[in-house]
């Protein structure tokens, strides 16, 4: 029976890597979460005919009872709110891992030294996941305060990490049920208080972070318990989530220490310069000729278009511009929304094809030819200081070039700053038009106003 | 069980299969993987399952068991986070052809 097992996890890891790689091509994705998900089932089958288990009757409770909670809250959740979905599933996921050490520490059965090592270490990493995770669903589920800051703060948070360390040290070298816990405690304190300086537009990075230090713990757990499928699916999750972390950094022209050490916007003096021009509101009528009139328009959606859900009607709107001959295209800024590709995913929600969905790269020089730019919801990404202001603190940041368009329209509830606390620039710009409302609410008045050209 | 230099193999390789996977990714599916990668160590599960299973006292056992519902919290839910959203790309595809 054994050997059934052994194979069954073998084929199990295999589906893993093969589904995350059908995961990363458009065409295949949706085979590979098929593929990931039947290894997962296998795998899960076959643990419960595991030599020498009990306990099934608390085992199968705990998993219909999580698991039907887990499947209907992701069920019935909106779609903007995937990534702090994301967020609390892989905190789960380390905090399960953090578990599995516990239950593996305590137990009379000596494990050998590196076993050891691993369990602390998966147990640490898996308990900074799991906190750091709950505090980054509260924050984006709107439960909690944006950022948080105290005096000293760096300095208290490394003092705990350390404090962790050693007390980690201290569990392998002299293990104690009182040491332990003290150890586990410090590490979740360090995963809280990690996140509540973090903010804004540095969210979505840090929850890649989480995920793949879980995927590290759980390949930990996995050695510690001497189960290849987890120390395979754990790693490649590690690795996977590592780059993805550095790629999302990246594309926000920020290194992860700056995310995880600097406060966003609150450097002094980045508030201090003063902005030209004024704010020229529009009408949506108007606004509606303009585009309608326009032989290209280029449409960029930011964290407000999910907000106020309106995919679907800036879609339709887009199709009335198309029915009338307008060139019109989606440019998606690397982190527009809070997650890298989240305005993706919203678009293809709402039905636009792909061919007219654009990274920054791709249609960056197209803005000087484009009659309209069509700004919704976004803010930060579309700011020009990033290419002007050294003092900025978005310098830098690969911007959408949406001032060099003939004419900019916004669509934006009220006045106020961007995520990041700058004054965005293109705002106060000549040719920028702001049309002050609900996303939803305004494509619905553009549709109208289209309608009636 | 796996000992010393083998699983370091394992480590090695593994890391290296991640990081290949996952290096030519368009950004359109950024957030779809990271939702997947975010299921797959979801087989944190059968390791809870394995430690409540072996589970022996009562402070063993309500530890395994949070372990166990946590980790089904990640397989499942995150398999149906990532089912939702790559859901979409095939309607979307499906409704332009």
């Amino acid at each position: 029976m054994n050997t059934v097992i052994q194979l069954a996890y073998f084929i199990a890891a295999v589906l893993f890597i093969v589904g995350l790689k059908r995961m990363s091509s458009p065409r295949t994705a949706r085979q590979g979460i098929v593929w990931a998900g039947a290894g997962m089932a296998l795998a899960v089958l076959v643990t419960f005919f595991y030599t020498g288990l009990s306990n099934y009757f608390l085992m199968i409770i705990a998993i219909v009872v999580a698991g039907g909670a887990a499947w209907w809250w992701a069920r019935h959740v909106a779609m903007t709110d995937m990534p702090q979905m994301i967020a609390i599933y892989n905190g789960m996921g380390g905090g399960s891992a953090a578990t599995i050490a516990a239950v593996e520490l305590i137990k009379d059965e000596p494990l050998n030294f590196s076993a050891i090592v691993l369990a602390v270490l998966g147990a640490l990493i898996g308990s900074i996941a799991f906190s750091g995770s709950a505090i980054a669903f509260a924050k984006l589920q709107g439960l909690m305060d944006k950022t948080f800051y105290f005096p000293y703060q760096q300095l208290t948070n490394l003092a705990v990490f350390a404090l962790a360390i050693l007390c980690g040290i201290a569990v392998i070298v002299e293990p104690s049920g009182g040491l332990l816990f003290l150890f586990f405690c410090l590490s979740l304190a360090f995963g809280v208080l990690m996140t509540l300086p973090i903010g804004g537009a540095d969210m979505p990075v840090v929850i890649s972070l989480y995920n793949a230090l879980t995927g590290l713990a759980v390949g930990f757990e996995g050695f510690v318990l001497g189960n290849p499928a987890m120390m395979i699916a754990g790693i490649v999750v590690g690795a996977a989530g590592t780059l993805l972390t550095q790629l999302m950094a990246k594309a926000m022209n920020r290194s992860l220490a700056k995310v995880l050490f600097s406060q966003f916007g609150v450097q002094p003096g980045a508030a201090a310069e003063r902005v030209e021009g004024s704010l020229k509101p529009i009408d949506a009528n108007d606004a509606a000729s303009l585009l309608a009139y326009a032989n290209k328009v280029i449409v960029v959606p930011g964290y407000g278009m999910a907000v106020a859900q309106a995919q679907h009607k800036v879609w339709e709107f887009c199709r009335l511009l198309q029915e009338r001959g307008v060139d019109v295209k989606f440019a998606i800024h690397p982190v527009a929304g809070r997650m890298p590709g989240h305005m993706n995913v919203l678009l293809a929600e709402a039905g636009v094809p792909y061919d007219l969905i654009h990274d920054l790269d791709e249609i960056n020089e197209e803005f000087a030819t484009a009659d309209v730019a069509l700004v919704i919801g976004a803010n930060d990404v579309v700011n020009p200081i990033a290419r002007k202001d050294a003092n900025s603190p978005i310098y830098g940041m690969p911007i959408l070039n949406v001032d060099q368009a003939r004419n900019a329209i916004v669509i934006k509830r009220g006045q106020g700053a961007g995520f990041s606390g700058v004054e965005n620039h293109l705002f106060y710009a000549d040719n920028t038009r702001m049309l002050y409302g609900d996303g939803q609410k305004m494509a619905s008045a553009l549709i109208a106003g289209v309608k009636a050209v | 069980m796996i000992e010393g230099f083998v699983a370091l193999y394992i480590f090695m390789l593994a890391a290296f299969v991640g990081y290949e996977v996952i290096s030519k990714v368009p950004v359109i599916l950024h957030t779809p993987l990271m939702s997947g990668s975010n299921f797959v160590h979801g087989i944190v599960l059968i390791g809870a399952m394995v430690a409540l299973g072996h589970a022996e006292t009562g402070l063993e056992r309500l530890i395994g068991f949070i372990a166990v519902l946590l980790g089904a919290g990640n397989a499942i839910g995150g398999w149906v986070v990532t089912e939702r959203m790559l859901e979409m790309f095939k309607e979307s595809k499906r409704g332009n052809q």
